[in-house]
């Protein structure tokens, strides 16, 4: 799905215009994406699926504002962030979009508050703003009872449920989920998914990595990708795999 | 995010990891107490040996016969020629030739056995004038000091040291009592008082243990001998220590005049300053001090290593809490003053325990070495500082690997 107007007028939050990325290592050079265009609109429930080695990962740190691309544009919710600097790209990952990752990535010393409001910290939200916020965020997640509990006192679903409402908490544009259920065993998996279908509901723009179908076909559009090149269409990818 | 946050975070991040936090700290607090003590010691002795230099009064110079080469070339002992003689301590006594010059004491020593009753000690006897008490400082525990009026009548008197007189008179008052000096009866006018035991660098006789006698009376009736006119030393009081210099001048100027010397390396006395002597003993304790402290800043180095170390684990260990820090918004600067606060906090505790262990080792050391420590609270908040630096500067380096981290490569990691 191309976009006919110019990237960053639109109303897109995802805008990648032939995005490529090469990797280099001593004289070898890998190009992990050759030439990705996609454009996702606020509210839509997008999932990028793909073998591993298909580029996904790279995909999803362009994406995330992790890593910048080779060459090619990428503007998010309008504002164009290649060569931004570091300090810049780290600020607009805390404006704009929250992650969810396989690993969880909480930190073990804290509590599963103090987990959801480290964002709001380095936004610079006062304390006692955050505390509060962070407490509606896990209550949002189902998590209201286990608020001072630590990471390791939580089973994986409810970890990763935490770590949803770390992405959710600072209101971000975008809600990037790279393989979020890849650790959880069905059940908990469900959950996770249910829950992002809530916010697809309530509004909000996901990105969903995986390499599962059954995982995919929850969202609402599918993009494929394949040896770094989109094979943008959903349905039919769905069915090749099937 | 705010510094006191930073803090915070920094703070918990220490707290964390606490067996380890507390070795690092431990290193610090070592090389920190270690630095600590070794100044402390060379002030103690400092301070030990300037309370001496005042005691002694910085301006007095003592003028020995001999010369330190003779003119032959040969290196001759102090005193090994009785050159000085009472027209010397006239001579430097004028103010006409020697301005800067306040009290000339002229001195006669010779070792005696004093007897009393039954009673029996042999001590130093001083032959000198009234002056010899206000130059040298003393002053009288009982009756009077010799006076003019006893060195013009060759007087048989005497005055006692304090442990002469404790000595020789077990009990009662030793005022009016006669002593035999060497078969001469002396009578008992005064006894000093105890200035305690005389310094090591002092080139003086104690002065608790002596007997002083009117210059005359020594050289007429104690001492005798061929040469009666002669002195075994001059001291000199300048005007103050600020004349010490020029009090020199003129008393060398003098004597060499007096004695018909043309070139001062010819001279046939030795002027020597007791601040001379105890800045030779000051020195000696600052080399030590400089060495002892160099072994105590290596260990505050090594100290500081450990820090560094420790901190570059740490950086290694979390690259996974960095990467998601970043991830959340954490810029390379939050993330370095992160690190860069942690690593100061383990110096600051260090420097803080370091200054607390060296002030209790000031306490209770002294009366194992018997050496005096001084601990100025300067320079333990100078210590603490100092470990502070120490622990940022260390920090510099593993603090800013850990702001460079690539976000992907730190979340990567698994």
């Amino acid at each position: 799905m191309m976009t006919d107007s110019a990237p960053g007028t639109s109303g897109a939050v995802i805008e990648v215009e032939k995005v490529t990325k090469v990797y280099r290592s001593g004289s070898l050079s890998v190009a992990a994406l050759r030439g990705v265009s996609l454009s996702i609109s606020s509210g839509e429930y997008v999932a990028i699926i793909g073998p591993s080695g298909s580029g996904k990962s790279t995909l999803m740190h362009i994406l995330g504002c992790l890593d910048v691309p080779t060459s090619g544009s990428y503007h998010l919710a309008g504002e164009n962030v290649g060569g931004m600097s570091e300090a810049a790209l780290a600020e607009v990952r805390n404006r704009r979009i929250g992650f969810v990752f396989q690993q969880f990535n909480l930190l073990a010393t804290m509590t599963a508050w103090q987990n959801v409001e480290l964002p709001l910290a380095y936004a610079g939200v006062h304390r006692s703003d955050r505390k509060e916020r962070a407490m509606e965020a896990l209550a949002r997640v189902g998590l209201a009872g286990r608020v001072h509990h630590r990471p390791g006192e939580l089973s994986g679903g409810q970890q990763q449920r935490v770590a949803v409402a770390r992405a959710l908490v600072t209101e971000p544009d975008l809600i990037l989920a790279d393989e979020p259920t890849g650790n959880l065993d069905s059940t908990s998996a469900r959950d996770v998914l249910r829950l992002m279908d809530e916010l697809h509901e309530s509004g909000r723009t996901l990105v969903l990595i995986t390499h599962d179908v059954e995982v995919a076909s929850a969202s609402g559009r599918v993009v494929g990708i394949r040896d770094g090149l989109l094979t943008e269409d959903d349905s039919r990818y769905l069915e090749s795999v099937r | 995010m705010s510094w006191l946050e930073t803090l915070r975070t920094g703070l918990n991040g220490v707290r964390t990891h606490r067996l380890r936090s507390s070795l690092t700290v431990l290193g610090i607090m070592i090389g920190i107490a270690a630095v600590i003590l070794t100044v402390g010691l060379g002030e103690g002795a400092q301070a030990q040996v300037s309370s001496e230099i005042t005691s002694l009064g910085t301006n007095l110079l003592t003028i020995t016969p001999g010369s330190t080469t003779s003119s032959t070339g040969i290196r001759e002992a102090l005193g090994t020629a009785s050159t000085l003689t009472t027209a010397d301590e006239t001579a430097l006594s004028s103010p006409t030739v020697a301005p800067d010059i306040k009290a000339v004491a002229p001195l006669t020593e010779s070792s005696e056995s004093l007897t009393a009753g039954t009673s029996n000690w042999t001590t130093t006897v001083v032959g000198s004038t009234p002056t010899w008490v206000t130059i040298r400082g003393e002053s009288l525990a009982q009756g009077r000091f010799i006076d003019n009026q006893d060195v013009a009548d060759h007087s048989a008197v005497v005055v006692l040291g304090s442990e002469t007189a404790s000595e020789l008179f077990t009990r009662g008052d030793p005022v009016g009592q006669t002593v035999d000096v060497d078969g001469v009866p002396l009578t008992v006018v005064g006894v000093l008082n105890s200035v305690g035991s005389s310094t090591s660098s002092s080139s003086v006789a104690d002065p608790d243990d002596t007997a002083v006698v009117p210059i005359t009376t020594a050289a007429e009736r104690i001492f005798g001998g061929t040469s009666r006119d002669s002195l075994s030393s001059i001291i000199v009081q300048a005007r103050s220590s600020a004349d010490l210099t020029a009090a020199y001048q003129e008393a060398n100027h003098a004597l060499l005049a007096l004695h018909g010397i043309t070139t001062a390396a010819d001279a046939d006395f030795t002027i020597t300053s007791e601040a001379s002597l105890v800045s030779t003993a000051t020195s000696v304790d600052r080399t030590l001090t400089i060495l002892l402290g160099g072994v105590a800043g290596i260990s505050l180095l090594v100290g500081g290593i450990g820090v560094m170390n420790i901190m570059l684990v740490s950086v290694t260990e979390r690259i996974r809490e960095i990467g998601l820090r970043k991830a959340l918004g954490a810029t390379p600067s939050l993330i370095r003053r992160q690190f860069l606060v942690e690593a100061s906090v383990l110096g600051f505790v260090g420097g803080a325990l370091g200054a607390l262990l060296g002030i209790l080792g000031a306490t209770f050391l002294p009366g194992v070495v018997g050496d005096p420590i001084t601990i100025s609270p300067l320079a333990a908040g100078l210590a603490i500082l100092v470990a502070l630096a120490i622990g940022v500067s260390f920090g510099v380096y593993p603090a800013s690997r850990a702001a460079h981290l690539a976000p992907i490569d730190a979340l990567r990691n698994e």
